[in-house]
């Protein structure tokens, strides 16, 4: 065993939290400040003792808000600890008390008064009237509950949670903690409001009568002539873009991987326009092409003397735009399936003397029924979650994505109205979800482990191949050919009325000019356009951050409930990013965290929706670092947090640059969240975009869409370049010289969830 | 009750080569060879040295670049797998995940027109050829990897093929069942009397099955014989070293007279089979358990310093430094009190030693 140095004085961890405790108490503002806190401007608003911005300490010590003051006091109990071994019982069940009471307590704080005094009458009975109201919290609380949380986390490590590592046990907890409060409690609080009825009371009567109603499940189309359900448009939409999607992904992945075709590569390049392209872009592109004035409803008309139609609104639009945006997606997921079935099952098939077509039939095919499933529920609930195509295209065609839009930015701005609809939207993806992980989960096709055989999949018969070939060739073309029109509307000056071409839409978002100041931002882009670049600079490294941080507990770590971890840090794939928008104004309008109208909130939304892509790439790429990597260096004396640090970091450098990269273009392309949650003062071009289409600017809209799709293809151009020059391969080489070994385990991974990297929704 | 029977058949290679896509290096460099009906014939050989190619070949999984591949007399050169009568067990077995046992078994039947109750009849007869008998409504991930090692012999049996093969059957079980399995597949071998082509690395493995093994490296035959001749008479200083370890000495062939070569070692002088040797510089391989340890001053023997002894229980093993480098050798006599450092001589029996191309 090796020796300790004998403790003098307390653990220096322990030293480190109370510190950063004590600064968030005595020192920072405890609330939150009007003006942008990194610009320190606070310091000359009166501080320490004006109350806008006076830390807690001066606070309670002026007779202010005095019910902060115990929260100061605890945060000293730890040093009672001096002297004491982090094997002391004491030492930990003193930390853990600690805090787990000093977080409750700041938290209890915050929820129990409102802008009001007392939140619930209760409290008033017992206190008596409070003369006080709350404010949101600021930079002095949030480090204050974090010195708490870790003073938690280094006290249940102390008494031996996880090997007694408080790296390990720390970060289990900030996750769980950023999670709880910026996923699970908008949430919870959105359900909540849903059962609020119009008086201010909840009432549970209210909550059923408004998600039972006729415009969520009227079945008009069916029995009369009017529309739909909000919620059976959505799901019939939904369900035929999962399948046709599907169908479409597995036509391209068999074109890649079993027709001998030449050009697999660029094909396989299709699979990253959706990470690319704003969500609404093709809707736009649509509109160009067969909207009243589009190019190809104009030709139709003209040709057969038709009267041109708006028939492209509604359905047909909006199932050509998702068929176009997600076709890309289920063709990732299906390339890896359909290459993940081990050759020798294809070839054994053959030596017992089956066909090609029976082959196809008898193995190929039920082995990718995972895959199949897999496909069709990423499409459904991509579809589900589509905000920005059903806005620009659904003309009567109303879905819940958009429903919620108008119920919280109409005139009603019914909040509970949008709360239940949000409700129907998540059950509906959340269901799709816990159907992806539970059933297609455990139906997974392993057969052996060990060496796999090498071999070449079998081509499709003839007839087959034909087919597939004609209708990717078709997809593929039609692709290119809206890429073409977004590129080539950008120039056109009106389109379908004046077809001359002009650069007029770039320079009035995009001129730049010269006065005293230095360059002068002219267009009118300009500033949405910094907005977004700012946002996501910030957001990318936070997500990445925990996004690997995450992986890394979920691949090394063994804890109890980390599945139900696993569960809950994916979760937030499976919410809308509309349904993310509504919660986190319902959440944090008010205080104790007040949010709405910052950038935090947008940076804090991107972090969240995007943090499973992180979670993703870490996952990945820390699976192929072998465990006996980690294990030699924490046997040659390095602790989890050095380990972390210098074995698996380095080793990560691709996947940490993937994850910068995706959680960057994502949070340029999102706009279902950012909807609700944009001011003024910070506009993404998202959102800007959205609002020249509204304006019929389809021209601006087109050419700053371009612009967009440039920018980040360029940003993934760069990315390629950076991950392909150093490439830490960790793979040994393929012990047979013939193709790539594999095995027929690779079925069991392709079975559970893969990234889907579409846009933001 | 359905019988299992053999249809089995001879396959012939004539000049067979096969490059991969548009490489320049062949994978198998013009091979021929010929396995007769009813044999097992093992391709032995290191990675990448073409066997594997080889026996896809006879199965129509990889066409043949130029060059005749018969079976039973009949030119199958450019019929694919579907319609060759061969079947194959894979090295990873490549049951089908999705079937039960029983329809893993029917499977090939299914597509060879047999009536259904002779698809029932037979499969049923294949489990019990394996000991399977009761599996069948099982899933494959519910068997033991010998287990479905068996259900793969099965399939391939029941639709009694022409020529059966085997992907490196073993590679995917543990030490103690590999013997066992190839104990059981060399039985089923004999008994139905199938000609069976097995493909392995493991040269221990391979003099246990086989009737010939054909010895392969760097895309070519290296030699071709049964276990023993391959043991007690390597062609060249591969094969010498690929199957049992061997001392390899340069020696030089003083006369041939006859088929009797007197060959010099050193100090030593040996009497050995030509095998086609003229005199001149060549090579001598031995055995570490064909050479024998003694006294040092012994007539005959070739002069070294016993530098390791190692006792493993059955033998013991010496390595002994001499003019011509490290010499390893293998005693059953764990008595004979020899001691690291001390001089000894290298005796070489009448059988020991062979001369082999260099």
């Amino acid at each position: 065993m090796r020796q300790h140095k004998e403790v003098r004085g307390l653990h220096p961890t322990v030293i480190l939290w109370v510190a950063v405790g004590l600064i968030g108490f005595a020192v920072l503002p405890w609330y939150g400040t009007d003006s942008n806190f990194f610009t320190l401007s606070w310091l000359l608003d009166g501080y320490p003792l004006d109350s806008d911005v006076a830390p807690a300490l001066f606070l309670a010590l002026q007779g202010q808000k005095t019910w902060l003051a115990p929260a100061g006091l605890m945060l000293l109990v730890p040093l009672l600890l001096w002297g004491r071994e982090k094997t002391d019982p004491l030492f930990g069940r003193l930390l853990v008390a600690v805090g787990a009471v000093g977080l409750a307590y700041v938290m209890l704080q915050g929820f129990a008064i409102g802008l009001r005094g007392w939140r619930f009458e209760w409290l008033t009975a017992m206190f008596g009237e409070l003369g006080d109201r709350q404010f949101g919290m600021g930079y002095g609380a949030m480090l204050c509950a974090g010195a708490f949380l870790f003073l938690f986390s280094i006290g249940l490590a102390g008494r031996g949670a996880v090997g007694g590592d408080v790296f390990v046990v720390s970060t289990i907890a900030f996750v769980i903690g950023v999670v709880a409060l910026f996923i699970f409690m908008p949430i919870l609080q959105m359900l909540a409001n849903a059962m609020i009825t119009q008086e201010g009371t909840y009432s549970l009567a209210s909550f059923a009568s408004k998600i039972f109603s006729d415009r969520l499940w009227g079945l008009g189309c069916v029995t009369q002539n009017v529309g739909c359900g909000v919620a059976w448009n959505s799901l019939f939409l939904a369900i035929l873009v999962g399948i046709l999607t599907t169908l479409l992904g597995l036509v391209f992945a068999l074109v890649v991987t079993r027709t001998g075709f030449r050009h697999g590569r660029s094909l396989r390049a299709l699979t990253g326009l959706p990470i690319i392209t704003p969500p609404f872009v093709i809707g736009l592109a649509i509109i160009l092409l067969f909207g009243l004035s589009g190019a190809v409803t104009q030709m139709f008309a003209e040709l057969f003397g038709v009267q041109a139609t708006r028939w492209v609104y509604g359905l047909p639009g909006l199932l050509i735009a998702q068929l176009l945006a997600f076709t890309p997606i289920a063709f990732l997921v299906l390339i890896g399936v359909v290459e993940g079935i081990s050759p020798s099952m294809e070839e054994a098939a053959q030596t017992l003397r089956a066909s090609r077509w029976q082959t196809f039939r008898t193995v190929s095919l039920p082995l990718m029924r995972p895959g199949l499933a897999n496909a069709f529920l990423l499409g459904f609930i991509e579809s589900m979650a589509d905000f920005g195509n059903p806005l620009v295209l659904g003309g009567n065609f109303d879905v819940l994505s958009t429903e919620i839009f108008f119920a919280i930015v109409g005139a009603q701005n019914d909040q509970a109205q949008a709360a239940v609809l949000a409700i129907v939207l998540l059950a509906f993806t959340l269901g799709a979800f816990y159907a992806q992980r539970f059933w297609l989960g455990q139906k997974s096709y392993t057969t052996v482990s060990g060496k796999g055989d090498a071999g070449v999949h079998p081509l499709l018969p003839a007839g087959l191949r034909y087919t597939v070939f004609a209708i990717a060739g078709f997809w593929a073309l039609f692709t290119v050919f809206v890429y073409a029109t977004i590129f080539y509307g950008s120039f056109v000056k009106l389109w379908g009325v004046d077809n001359s071409l002009t650069f007029v839409h770039y320079v009035k978002s995009f001129a730049i000019g010269w006065n005293e100041f230095g360059i002068h931002w002219k267009g009118a882009a300009w500033s949405s356009f910094w907005t977004t670049i700012t946002i996501a600079l910030v957001s990318a490294p936070l997500t990445a951050m925990l996004g690997l941080l995450t992986a890394y507990l979920l691949v090394r770590q063994d804890f109890s409930g980390k599945s139900a971890f696993e569960f809950g840090t994916m979760l937030s794939f499976a919410i809308p990013g509309t349904v993310i928008g509504v919660s986190y104004v319902i959440a944090f309008n008010v205080p104790p965290i007040e949010l709405t109208g910052t950038g935090v909130i947008l940076v804090l939304s991107f972090i969240f929706r995007n943090m499973p892509v992180g979670v993703r790439a870490g996952v990945a790429s820390m699976s192929q670092i072998d465990r006996s990597l980690d294990e030699s260096s924490l046997t040659l004396g390095a602790n989890s947090w050095q380990t972390f640090r210098k074995i698996i970091l380095p080793l990560l450098r691709p996947a940490i640059l993937a994850a910068l990269v995706y959680s960057f273009v994502r949070a340029m392309t999102a706009i279902s969240a950012i909807i609700f949650l944009v001011s003024a003062r910070y506009d993404m071009s998202t959102s800007y975009i959205i609002g020249r289409v509204e304006n019929n600017e389809y021209g601006v809209a087109i050419a700053y869409s371009a612009v967009l799709i440039a920018v980040m293809l360029a940003v993934i151009g760069l990315m390629q370049l950076a991950v392909g020059s150093r490439n830490i391969g960790r793979r040994t080489s393929n012990d047979n010289d013939l193709s790539q070994s594999r095995t027929n385990v690779s079925q069991s991974r392709t079975g559970q969830t893969r990234p889907a990297l579409s846009g933001g929704g | 009750m359905a019988q299992i029977k053999s249809n089995a058949a001879s396959v012939e290679f004539r000049s067979v080569s096969k490059f991969y896509g548009k490489s320049k290096v062949a994978a198998v460099n013009d091979v021929s060879l010929n396995v007769e009906a009813g044999k097992l014939v093992t391709l032995l050989g290191p990675s990448g040295c073409g066997k594997t190619t080889t026996l896809r070949m006879i199965a129509g999984l990889e066409m043949a670049s130029s060059g005749q591949i018969l079976i039973g007399g009949a030119d199958v050169t450019s019929l694919p797998a579907t319609d060759r009568d061969v079947s194959m067990v894979f090295q990873s077995y490549a049951l089908f995940p999705h079937m039960s046992v029983m329809e893993n078994v029917q499977y090939g039947l299914r597509f060879s027109g047999f009536p259904k109750k002779e698809i029932v009849e037979r499969a049923d007869a294949g489990l019990e050829l394996v000991g399977l008998t009761g599996f069948g409504d099982r899933l494959p991930s519910q068997l033991s990897g010998g287990q479905q090692q068996r259900v793969a012999v099965a399939r391939a049996l029941v639709l009694e093929p022409q020529v059966l093969l085997f992907d490196e059957p073993l590679s995917n079980l543990d030490a103690k069942l590999r013997r066992r399995v190839r104990e059981e597949i060399r039985e089923i071998q004999q008994t139905l009397g199938l000609t069976v082509v097995y493909v392995t690395h493991d040269q221990e493995e391979a003099l246990a099955v086989s009737d010939r093994i054909i010895v392969m490296n760097n895309a070519i035959i290296a030699q071709d014989g049964t276990p023993r001749e391959l043991y007690e008479a390597p062609a060249n200083a591969f094969v010498a070293d690929f199957i049992g370890e061997a001392n390899i000495f340069d020696c030089k062939v003083t006369e041939v007279q006859g088929d009797v070569a007197t060959v010099s070692l050193g100090q030593v002088t040996l009497s050995l089979p030509a095998r086609g040797h003229t005199p001149g510089p060549a090579r001598l391989a031995a055995r570490p358990s064909r050479i024998s340890i003694g006294e040092a001053s012994a007539p005959g023997t070739l002069p070294g310093k016993l530098e390791k002894a190692t006792y493993v229980g059955s033998h013991l093993e010496f390595v002994v430094s001499t003019e011509f480098g490290e010499v390893f050798v293998v005693s059953p006599d764990v008595d004979s009190g020899l001691r690291a450092g001390q001089p000894v001589g290298l005796g070489f029996p009448e059988r020991g030693p062979v001369l082999i191309s260099p």
